[in-house]
């Protein structure tokens, strides 16, 4: 592999690890608060992705009812982004209302909630399915691509926008979970939610707002993920919803780094096994060094062994 | 200020408290002896309006609180509207967060920031150990250490009105005394206390009034002082 060819992989490895960074944050938020883990998740991802196919299809004027003026291509991502973060959030919100919170409240055992999750995931899936048809969808360019080659590596505006946008995304998420009261009671839950209750704190207030915050960035990796690989399947957040999540588990699903830092792992390994290796074996190899890495730290990268509450 | 009359209390099918009645005064200092079992923290649990399985649920009586009926009321209001903070059994701190966070985590519901940093001061002037620690971890405080902070914690809930379940529960007599001095002082400052106790010793010390439980009755009440001297209740309850 030659220097170029290695600096444009881990570009590539970058974008690719951003995509289950964003996802994975979904999975460990939910989980570092009520110790689920919803298996949903990945599904909202492609909801997320569908939501902005209509939204912007909507201000391109493609149906029917129109806007009364026009918009150009970059205010219709940004006004897509926004609109599919708010929206997608509502449908999290939504499953939690309806799936998780009536079982929470009668204390069934956390197997069936997880259960209940898978189920909400299929019933997603399977409801695009009926509801849109099997057929593919395009999503439409609406940044327009520039490339650029500095020193033999080539990159798209895209790529950077994914890039920078998931490590925002992180800073943002560190502050509010380790200097907010908001984020505090996030992580006090997971540890004793009797005792949150004591302190004068709405749980269900706090469960909300897990739910929206993991759901937003989902559909934000949604829109992301159209932008740069415009096809939209009623599956794609099948497959990259399980990986987010067993990058979720190998950076130490609960820790926030552990998110960002296993997603940015599975996109290398990806990236660097596919370009050494012919493709077919990419997936195989990739997670026969995931399994290496957890049997070497079960509690995966970031995680602490919970002490045993007596 | 709180008056619980004729409570009923079950868990399941099973009756935890037969009809208890009794009442504390703003300002007072008042104890709730009893053995192992005899209903002490489910009455706490109660007065928290914490929901099953943990609590237990209210089939007769009322509970009500400065005139307002606390059987109405949500569990995170109780605290955040109705200023009644609870030092639970086993002082459940945050292990996974610092002391200065379990501190802050405490004035979630609260918007009087001035009065919010005078309260940090006083905690840290009643528990100088605290301010040593500030950036522990909770889980790595020694048991005397993890009272304290719980206690620091009912109080910065902004609590005109602290319960506590066992607070000498495992503690050293030394540090038992040094922490019924500090309640004794918030009490003298204007914090009413409610404390459930095994160690009558040492309550009844501190205490105005006493209550004393056996297997979900108020079998006797009085003064402290009374109570102490009473031989009935050395017998059955000082050993």
């Amino acid at each position: 592999m030659t220097l170029e060819m290695f600096f444009q992989h881990f570009l590539n490895a970058l974008q690719w690890g951003s995509f289950y960074a964003l996802i994975a944050l979904g999975y460990t938020l939910v989980y570092g608060v009520l110790l689920l883990i919803n298996f949903a998740h990945g599904d909202i991802f492609m909801v997320g992705a569908y939501i902005a196919f209509f939204i912007a299809s909507f201000l391109l004027g493609s149906y029917s009812l129109q806007l009364p003026f026009v918009l150009d291509g970059n205010t219709i991502f940004v006004i897509t982004v926004i609109i599919t973060m708010v929206v997608t959030s509502c449908v999290g919100v939504t499953i939690e209302r309806v799936a998780y919170r009536p079982l929470r409240k009668k204390g069934a055992g956390r197997l069936y909630v997880v259960i209940t999750a898978l189920m909400c995931g299929l019933v997603l899936e399977n409801g695009n399915l009926a509801l849109l048809g099997a057929s593919r969808k395009s999503f439409p360019e609406l940044i327009e691509k520039s490339i650029y080659t500095i020193g033999g590596i080539t990159f798209t505006n895209v790529k950077i926008l994914v890039i920078v946008t998931t490590i925002l995304v992180f800073i943002l998420l560190e502050t509010i979970v380790r200097k907010t009261k908001l984020g505090m009671a996030m992580r006090a839950i997971s540890y004793d939610s009797v005792a949150v209750l004591l302190m004068g704190i709405p749980l269900d207030v706090v469960i909300v707002f897990t739910f929206i915050l993991g759901s937003s960035m989902a559909a934000l990796a949604g829109v992301l993920f159209v932008t740069a690989y415009p096809v939209l399947e009623p599956y794609m957040g099948a497959m990259v919803g399980w990986k987010a999540f067993i990058a979720a588990v190998v950076g130490g699903i609960g820790e926030i780094r552990g998110a960002f830092v296993g997603g940015f792992i599975l996109g290398f390994i990806e990236i660097y096994v596919a370009a050494v290796f012919p493709s077919t074996l990419r997936d195989l190899i990739a997670f026969a060094i995931l399994l290496l890495l957890l049997s070497l730290k079960p509690t995966g990268i970031f995680g602490i062994a919970r002490a045993q509450k007596i | 200020m709180l008056k619980i009359e004729n409570l009923h209390v079950r868990y399941g099918n099973i009756e935890a408290l037969h009809g208890i009645s009794l009442y504390v005064k703003d300002g007072e200092f008042v104890a709730l002896l009893g053995a192992n079992g005899a209903g002490k923290s489910t009455t706490l649990m109660s007065i928290m309006r914490l929901l099953p399985p943990v609590a237990p649920v209210v089939s007769k009586g009322t509970i009500s609180f400065k005139g307002v009926d606390l059987l109405s009321v949500a569990p995170h209001h109780v605290v955040a509207r109705h200023g009644i903070g609870l030092v639970p059994e086993g002082r459940r701190i945050f292990g996974n967060l610092t002391v200065m966070e379990n501190l802050k985590i405490a004035t979630y519901a609260r918007k009087d920031s001035g009065q919010i940093s005078r309260d940090y001061e006083r905690v840290f002037s009643l528990f100088p150990r605290l301010s040593d620690r500030k950036n522990q971890r909770g889980d790595t405080l020694s048991g005397g250490e993890q009272q304290m902070l719980a206690m620091g914690r009912a109080f910065m809930c902004g609590a005109g009105f602290i319960l506590l379940d066992e607070p000498s529960m495992g503690l050293a007599p030394l540090l038992m005394q040094d922490l019924f001095r500090v309640l004794k002082e918030l009490n003298e400052s204007g914090t009413t206390v409610f404390v459930v106790e095994q160690n009558s010793h040492i309550a009844l010390k501190y205490a105005d009034r006493a209550y004393v439980m056996e297997t979900g009755y108020i079998v006797m009440e009085g003064s402290a002082k009374e109570l102490a001297k009473n031989e009935e209740v050395q017998k059955a309850y000082l050993g």
